[in-house]
């Protein structure tokens, strides 16, 4: 018997899963040393020597327990308030707040606490790799609500009413979005949100990059009024705090909705780490001006590459949150997975093609910011080598497109 | 603060080249703006941050603590300043607390600094009294560490 004979013990809605898209695209880029990577979805930087130094406190203590399968009263008293001062929410640390292993396990859980077999969620899209997969891991059936580049990747309320049929229980929302940078300020999210109470909707709010906002106030969905009841809002300390291997999330919302998440994260995960919940309490307590230094990095490299996407002829809006720009590859004419490819393989640079995120990201490619200005720069004169080739080839003027600087 | 200024402290080692180039400025408004800056008495110089290890062959770093008796006009100034002239000396703090001087010397030896304390120091008129401490070891010059970290081998080039 062949190791392939194995393959029909997968179950059938696992089997016909697709492979994420960045997975392949990663196997590509790992055979390659040379290349300069703007493909990184986490923070470039290490996470702060305090949040570490908490962490190694805790294990010379012995720390190395199981905790409540909520997460430590203290994280949880910390979350509260942290979510109190900077989403203006209030949630009780005894029964409304749930620890996880990152927002990745409090969106799965809650999934799994809401969705009966064949429960259609929405989400837009271009999206998160995982939602549509996550969907599918529980029997529902995911309702992709398309944003587009003209209204910045953020969601439209006539879209979302136009995608919505009946059986639609679960809206998903992702602001700031990867990999858009798309955001919602106040006067949409009241659309969306009178549309979540019409239609009976609960929203779940991966709020994850909102503290890398970086114009206007970053608005959530479950602080506003006759939202908090319908709505688990999830986040963690992967993306401001640079903390993506500790592996920390936690949800908060309505008691029935945390108990239920909590009933599917007690048997499938039991607790988060103790030492990463630690950690955690450490950075809510104390790490703000961390989050500030690094959202101020962020934000300095976005201004420079979107300027430099732009000149170079690729056009590109500025992303409001998180550290991706998304800009535009139609106009020289190759689907966004073989740009990325010829990209990699001639000039040497990764960028994530669009479409990894969804049929909706066609035509575009995600470049992470969160690298080194020494990075940017080089990679920019990289692609602009690699744009002119692309003209050459195929007879493309472009015009007002500034000639690349070459290397350094 | 002046973006040029900004970007310096960041201490992310750019030429001036590609101050300009993520500034989107040009580069003669760059060079403009540090001209500037010298101008006004904010950018002292521009200087390497060395690893004290690699300069430890043929130099040798000493903190002294100097007490001083304060003079009737000039207070403090005249005698830190008189000190600070040294070309021994690279830094010179007045310091509040058990003495009045922190003075931070660099010599090509040991026998150099010992010099430097006996015959010139400790001879001034209105030095009470030093404690040289020499360095044995950095660990961390101007806020770069010299343990670096290191982004791990197999951190994903590409994650979602």
């Amino acid at each position: 018997m062949s190791d392939s004979s194995s393959q029909r013990f997968v179950a059938n809605h696992v089997a016909t899963l697709p492979r994420s898209g960045i997975r392949d695209f990663f196997a590509v880029v790992a055979q390659m040393p040379e290349a300069i990577s703007l493909g990184i979805g986490e923070p470039d930087f290490v996470t702060p020597w305090h949040i570490r130094e908490a962490a190694i406190y805790a294990l010379e203590q012995g720390k190395t327990h199981y905790t409540d399968n909520r997460g430590l009263l203290a994280l949880r008293r910390a979350i509260a308030e942290y979510v109190g001062k900077h989403f203006r929410l209030a949630y009780r640390p005894e029964d409304e707040i749930l620890t996880t292993v990152g927002v990745s396990e409090a969106l799965d859980i809650a999934l799994r606490a809401l969705v009966n077999p064949g429960d259609k969620v929405m989400y837009h899209e271009p999206c998160y790799v995982s939602y549509s997969p996550s969907v599918t891991l529980v029997h529902g059936q995911a309702i992709p609500v398309p944003t587009t580049a003209r209204d910045q990747f953020a969601l439209d309320p006539d879209a979302l009413a136009k995608a919505w049929q009946p059986g639609c229980k679960v809206l998903v929302l992702n602001f700031p979005t990867n990999p858009t940078g798309g955001v919602a300020d106040r006067p949409r999210l009241e659309k969306i949100a009178k549309f979540a109470q019409e239609k009976d909707l609960v929203v779940l709010s991966d709020e994850i990059y909102a503290e890398l906002t970086f114009e206007g106030e970053h608005v959530s969905i479950a602080s506003l009024p006759g939202m908090r009841e319908r709505t688990v809002f999830l986040h963690g300390m992967s993306k401001a705090f640079a903390m993506t291997g500790f592996r920390l999330g936690y949800a908060c919302g309505p008691a029935p909705l945390i108990e239920a998440m909590m009933k599917v994260h007690q048997y499938c995960m039991m607790c988060a780490p103790i030492l990463s919940q630690v950690a955690a309490t450490e950075a809510l307590k104390h790490g703000w001006d961390d989050v500030l230094r690094m959202r101020e990095k962020y934000h300095q490299r976005r201004d420079y590459i979107v300027a430099r996407f732009n000149e170079l002829g690729l056009p590109c809006h500025s992303p409001r949150g998180a550290f991706y720009a998304f800009p535009s590859v139609q106009n020289f004419g190759l689907p966004s997975m073989e740009f990325a490819t010829r990209l990699l393989k001639e000039n040497q640079v990764a960028v994530v093609p669009g479409t990894a995120f969804g049929p909706g990201g066609a035509g575009f490619v995600r470049a992470s910011f969160s690298t080194g200005y020494d990075q940017i720069i080089q990679a920019c004169d990289r692609i602009g080598k690699f744009l002119d080739t692309l003209a050459k080839e195929k007879g493309i003027h472009r015009e007002g497109a500034k000639a690349t600087k070459g290397e350094k | 603060m002046n973006p040029v200024l900004k970007l310096m402290l960041d201490g992310e080692a750019l030429s001036t080249a590609q101050m300009a180039e993520v500034l989107r400025m040009d580069l003669a408004q760059v060079e403009k703006e540090l001209a500037a800056l010298k101008a006004q008495g904010v950018l002292l110089g521009w200087r390497p941050v060395l690893n004290p290890d690699y300069l430890s062959e043929n130099q040798v770093f000493a903190v002294i603590e100097v007490k001083i008796s304060p003079e009737r006009e000039g207070g403090f100034d005249r005698m830190a300043t008189r000190i600070a002239k040294f070309e021994q000396v690279r830094s010179c703090y007045l310091m509040s607390g058990a003495y009045d001087l922190m003075v931070i010397v660099s010599a090509h030896n040991l026998r150099e600094i010992a010099a430097f304390v006996f015959e010139r120091l400790a001879t001034l008129h209105g030095v009470v009294s030093t404690a040289t401490h020499f360095m044995l070891r950095a660990y961390k010059e101007q806020g770069y560490l010299l343990a670096r970290e290191h982004a791990p081998a197999d951190k994903p080039a590409v994650s979602a």
